[in-house]
């Protein structure tokens, strides 16, 4: 049976790991592959690096990066941030990226993500999504790490997504963000059974049984959180154990 | 030990390359015939299209030389797949020397998600290549075409249904799922193949 899988996340600046809360307040949390190889032994399922400063000039820094990560770790893993064309997508997958995500560039240009599947696969390519739930009730599309207001509605832009050739929907939701109050059960659950590709939840992570509800209630085919696992505050093999003593489908 | 990586217009190379240097060998990434047919092991990788994988093998008549070689094969994802009779992705004539077709996943209720993605069991191992293998180890998926089951199985796994996880006939060997990024058991796996005689 096929499991869910736990997702460290890692935010990346310059080389280095770092978390925003609630997108701001960035702080150091280490060294990349340092983490990355901790992580893998540690049980996580696969990994996700997000460049969070991903100007032209910083490509190179992150191209080397990612065949530092190839060469270290044996599970898979997603690099993303400021991917706007094809050739961007070549050199991360060449050098040993499993799978890309894209957000605000696959918005402006949809057809990005068609190129991207086209030329690759719609396996390796992962829409990421920044969600609001404003006051109406409904949850809606956000771009440039979450600064940027659109008048999508979320479940719109996955469904077409998905149409033009996305392979998986990583979700986060910026009221859950940071706060460590939950995942976003609502707007995954809604997501993960309309949707024909996994949804991996996002934003919220803040105690073992937080995961438990977003696989149970949610639907949600994979869980991401970042700071709580680099500050330790949930270590990995002892979320498994939890969860697969409370009957969640886990690698141990 | 020689060991010679398929280089055609299809896939993550590298991961397989990277993988072999972490277990401690090197490999050559190749599309030499000669290097091909001398290696002491061939390693057939594959990510994408099937259609596309076969097409770019012929232009290199890869898939002739695929067909004669003696020495351990392992075919990875597409690489698996084209070692079969018949693809139904883009109706791709694979390479016919295990005696299985390749079918497309069909949830029929809407359940369960195409791409298969992720961890997912081996079981019923039948094979020197599982040596120190654990019955229902997970090992990483990504694929939305399936081998059937057959006597040429070795290993079976379950999503929808149940359908051929790893095959097998003579000294060719093919795997489903990525043993590059298969963790510990990923490793394992590729060790005992490199270890056939």
């Amino acid at each position: 049976m096929l499991a869910k899988r736990i997702i460290p996340c890692l935010d990346i600046k310059d080389g280095r790991t770092v978390k925003g809360i609630n997108f701001e307040n960035i702080r150091d949390a280490g060294d990349p592959v340092e983490l990355a190889k901790i992580y893998s032994q540690q049980g996580a399922d696969e990994l996700v690096f997000l460049d969070i400063t991903a100007t032209i000039e910083k490509r190179k820094t992150l191209v080397e990066l990612v065949k530092k990560l190839a060469r270290n770790i044996n599970i898979p893993f997603t690099v993303g941030g400021g991917i706007s064309s094809v050739e961007n997508v070549s050199e991360l997958l060449q050098h040993g990226a499993d799978k890309v995500s894209v957000n605000t560039a696959a918005y402006k240009r949809p057809e990005l993500i068609t190129e991207i599947s086209d030329d690759f696969g719609s396996q390796c390519v992962v829409l990421a999504i920044d969600t609001k739930r404003e006051d109406d009730g409904e949850w809606y599309v956000y771009l440039n790490g979450g600064r940027t207001k659109t008048a999508t509605k979320t479940i719109d832009w996955a469904k077409q997504a998905v149409g033009l050739g996305a392979g998986e929907i990583l979700l986060t939701s910026m009221n859950n963000d940071g706060t460590k109050n939950g995942f976003a059960l609502e707007i995954t659950s809604l997501l993960s059974n309309t949707l024909s590709v996994p949804v991996i939840a996002s934003g919220g992570a803040g105690t073992v049984e937080h995961f438990k509800e977003v696989f149970e209630k949610a639907n949600a085919d994979a869980a991401l959180a970042a700071s709580i696992f680099h500050y330790k505050e949930i270590e990995i093999p002892g979320l498994k154990k939890y969860l697969k003593e409370n009957n969640i489908n886990i690698r141990l | 030990m020689n060991i010679a990586i398929i280089k055609y217009n299809a896939g993550n190379v590298q991961s397989v390359q990277y993988a072999l240097e972490r277990l401690g060998y090197s490999a050559v990434v190749t599309d030499d015939h000669n290097e091909i047919k001398n290696a002491d092991k061939v390693i057939f990788p594959g990510v994408g299209n099937a259609y596309s994988a076969m097409q770019s093998l012929k232009e290199k008549k890869l898939d002739e030389l695929i067909k004669q070689l003696s020495q351990p094969v392992l075919g990875i994802c597409v690489g698996m797949q084209l070692l079969c009779n018949h693809s139904e992705e883009n109706d791709t004539t694979g390479l016919g020397i295990i005696d299985l077709n390749v079918k497309k996943f069909v949830s029929e209720k809407n359940n369960f998600k195409i791409p298969q993605m992720g961890w997912n069991n081996i079981y019923n191992l039948s094979s020197p290549l599982f040596e120190d293998v654990k019955e229902d180890s997970f090992v990483y998926y990504v694929h939305s075409y399936y081998a059937e089951i057959g006597k040429e199985t070795i290993a079976t796994t379950d999503y929808i249904f149940p359908y051929s996880a790893v095959i097998q006939k003579d000294n060719f060997y093919g795997v489903q799922f990525h043993t590059e990024k298969s963790a510990e058991v990923g490793d394992k796996i590729l060790l005992n193949f490199l270890n056939l005689k």
